[in-house]
């Protein structure tokens, strides 16, 4: 996948107590999908940037706890969908009690 | 048929009575294809139909569940709808490789990079690849799906977390593995579930045929196979109780631990990884009163290192909310063998095991020290040592703990100095635990009790000896809580004494005010506490 030469950039830090396990890569990635924009995830800027509709691939990045994730995406809605994943990280992926 | 008991551990409490359901094992290991593969856009297009068949499978077992089982099936459907997680293998196929193995091996190496993640969350993912590769391959294979009669007892060396979720357990049940862990997947669902499970079996499964009688006797820890009329009828009886007594303790679970007459008493939890802790409201417990590190330590000689330790017992703490955290050091040795570490002996519990196999490997002691006053900087954490036998050895301990914190001083790591405590198990620290300059003291009931009748746990034929409510035993106990009373120091009873709703009268009754049990007891126990008067 590609990204155009002027990506939209977003970081968020990864509060969810287990880091990105199952839960919250399957509603990531499903977020991720319902936009047209081709967007990317990395943990770090120099990358490996990865493919953030890619349940496999988010899994297998293994962010822990406070790791700072960082999206970039391109295409006419990346604006939105950088708002969106960043609000859902924000939200904790809508399992805030007492769960792991 | 006469009646055969076996023993094994509990994963998940309760009784269940049925007739055995034999599993089949994995998928046969096969290194050649019995596949064509001189096509490979026919290898590509059937491990297609096998991937959609597979999602279809577990489509319909989603809409048959609910809750945090949809969640471990959706993430698996969201995996194998994932074009990534073949990729490897189609491109393999499109190589001239048999599309079931050109699979196996893609998912194989993603197990194996799950396998050697050092985060127990991610590890464990492991099980649900290992169930996504067996399900599609199956299907490559024409493979028939294994469906199981309802109420069945499920037999075998270990279960899929989809065979679990795709069983009716409404109609009672049960499982009986000769591997498996109770901080499996399947171990915790079946908590959730309620359904009895006892792992570690040790008996060749595939000598009970389907269909035989079988009774699962997860509260114990055992099962019995063509059991007789009176122990069906001795289980009815049991599981009846047992039912009665899950539905008052899940009042109680949240309610502080009080006698009927007022007293508190404090109920904690033993805890063996960050899996038991998963699900877990802290609010049900008055904080961790054991942690089993051997169980972190894996078998295959590899010992986890400080950073790995240290995030470990910080997760701990930080669940913890500010509750007390006792974290065990390692009690290797004995029943608890760990590859690299612990050495063959011929009598292994009165041998090299506990605290004195820490200290004759300080390398290995040191590194989990450091880790620990790292960890305590992030909670109440508390280090306790196991199998203290004479003063000497928790001076030696405090000695190397003394190193720890400087080291961590001088190199300007944050720590904090954690409280050290000992167990109390082997008869000279119960008769004379004022010799101790311990911070407070934790009965071990199990060895407690194995070391003062001289009966060795692991023996069935003198199984009957060892009785934690032995009036010596119980001597021993209220001697240790009567110098604690005296001294001003806590003492705590961590064995499975203090889930055992029969003891617990006789526990507070020698003194003990603080009760440390498996997460699953604490509402049993605090119930049982409910109905006792001190006075």
């Amino acid at each position: 996948m590609g990204i155009a030469e002027t990506p939209v950039q977003g970081s968020v830090v990864l509060a969810h107590e287990a880091g990105l396990h199952a839960r919250p890569s399957v509603k990531l990635t499903k977020l991720a999908k319902t936009f047209a924009a081709s967007i990317e995830i990395a943990v770090t800027t120099d990358g490996p940037w990865i493919d953030a509709k890619s349940v496999a691939k988010v899994m297998a990045m293994k962010a822990p706890r406070n790791s700072e994730l960082l999206f970039r995406a391109a295409g006419a809605d990346a604006a939105a969908a950088i708002a969106a994943l960043i609000d859902l990280v924000n939200r904790d992926f809508d399992e805030a009690q007492a769960d792991a | 048929m006469p009646e055969i008991w076996h023993a094994g551990r509990v994963a998940s409490g309760g009784i269940a009575i049925g007739t055995a359901f034999l599993l089949p094992g994995a998928p046969a290991e096969q290194t050649v294809s019995a596949r064509k593969t001189d096509n490979p856009a026919a290898e590509a297009a059937a491990l297609r139909s096998a991937l959609a068949a597979a999602i279809d499978d577990i489509g319909a077992l989603i809409s048959a569940t609910a809750g945090e089982a949809a969640d471990v099936l959706e993430f698996q459907v969201a995996m194998l709808e994932d074009d990534s997680l073949g990729e490897p293998a189609f491109a393999a196929i499109a190589d001239g490789a048999a599309a079931d193995l050109a699979w196996t091996a893609a998912l194989d190496a993603q197990i194996a990079d799950y396998s050697a993640s050092d985060d127990d969350y991610f590890k464990a993912r492991t099980a649900d690849l290992a169930d996504m590769r067996d399900r599609v391959l199956r299907h490559l294979r024409g493979e028939a799906v294994v469906s199981v009669p309802a109420g069945a007892i499920l037999l075998g060396d270990d279960l899929t977390p989809s065979l679990f979720l795709s069983q009716d357990w409404s109609q009672g049940g049960g499982i009986a593995l000769s591997k498996g862990s109770a901080s499996s997947h399947v171990a915790m669902l079946a908590r959730m579930r309620r359904v009895p499970m006892v792992v570690g079996l040790s008996m060749d499964i595939s000598s009970v045929a389907t269909g035989t009688p079988i009774i699962v006797d997860a509260e114990v820890g055992r099962i019995a196979i063509s059991p007789d009329a009176v122990t069906r009828k001795d289980s009815e009886t049991r599981r009846a109780q047992v039912e009665a007594e899950l539905i008052q303790a899940e009042a109680f679970r949240l309610k502080p631990g009080r006698t009927a007459d007022g007293s508190d008493i404090r109920v904690l939890i033993n805890i063996a990884g960050l899996a038991d802790l998963e699900q877990l409201d802290p609010a049900i417990c008055d904080g961790i009163g054991l942690v089993r590190t051997e169980f972190l330590f894996p078998q295959n000689g590899h010992l986890p290192d400080e950073e790995e330790q240290f995030g470990i017992y910080r997760r701990m703490v930080q669940w913890a909310q500010g509750r007390p955290v006792t974290i065990r050091t390692l009690d290797a040795g004995g029943d608890k063998p760990i590859a690299g570490l612990t050495i063959a002996e011929s009598n292994p519990f009165l041998g090299l095991r506990g605290l004195r196999l820490s200290l004759a490997r300080p390398d290995v002691f040191k590194i989990q020290l450091r880790a620990l006053c790292r960890a305590a900087v992030h909670g109440n954490l508390k280090i306790m040592l196991p199998m203290v036998s004479v003063p000497r050895e928790l001076e030696a301990s405090r000695q190397l703990l003394e190193e720890a914190i400087s080291e961590l001083h001088l190199a300007g790591i944050p720590h904090a100095r954690p409280l050290l405590g000992i167990m109390v198990e082997v008869p000279s620290t119960a008769l004379m635990p004022e010799r101790f300059a311990a911070a407070f003291y934790s009965i071990g009931s199990n060895d407690l009790t194995q070391y003062t009748l001289a009966a060795a746990r692991d023996l069935d034929s003198v199984a009957g000896l060892g009785d934690a409510s032995d009036p010596a035993v119980l001597k021993l106990i209220a001697n240790t809580a009567a110098y604690g009373w005296q001294a001003g120091l806590e003492v705590s009873l961590c064995g499975d004494a203090a889930a055992e709703t029969r003891l617990v009268p006789l526990l507070l009754q020698a003194g003990l005010r603080v009760l440390s049990v498996a997460p699953a007891a604490v509402g049993r126990v605090k119930a049982a506490v409910a109905s006792i008067r001190l006075a």
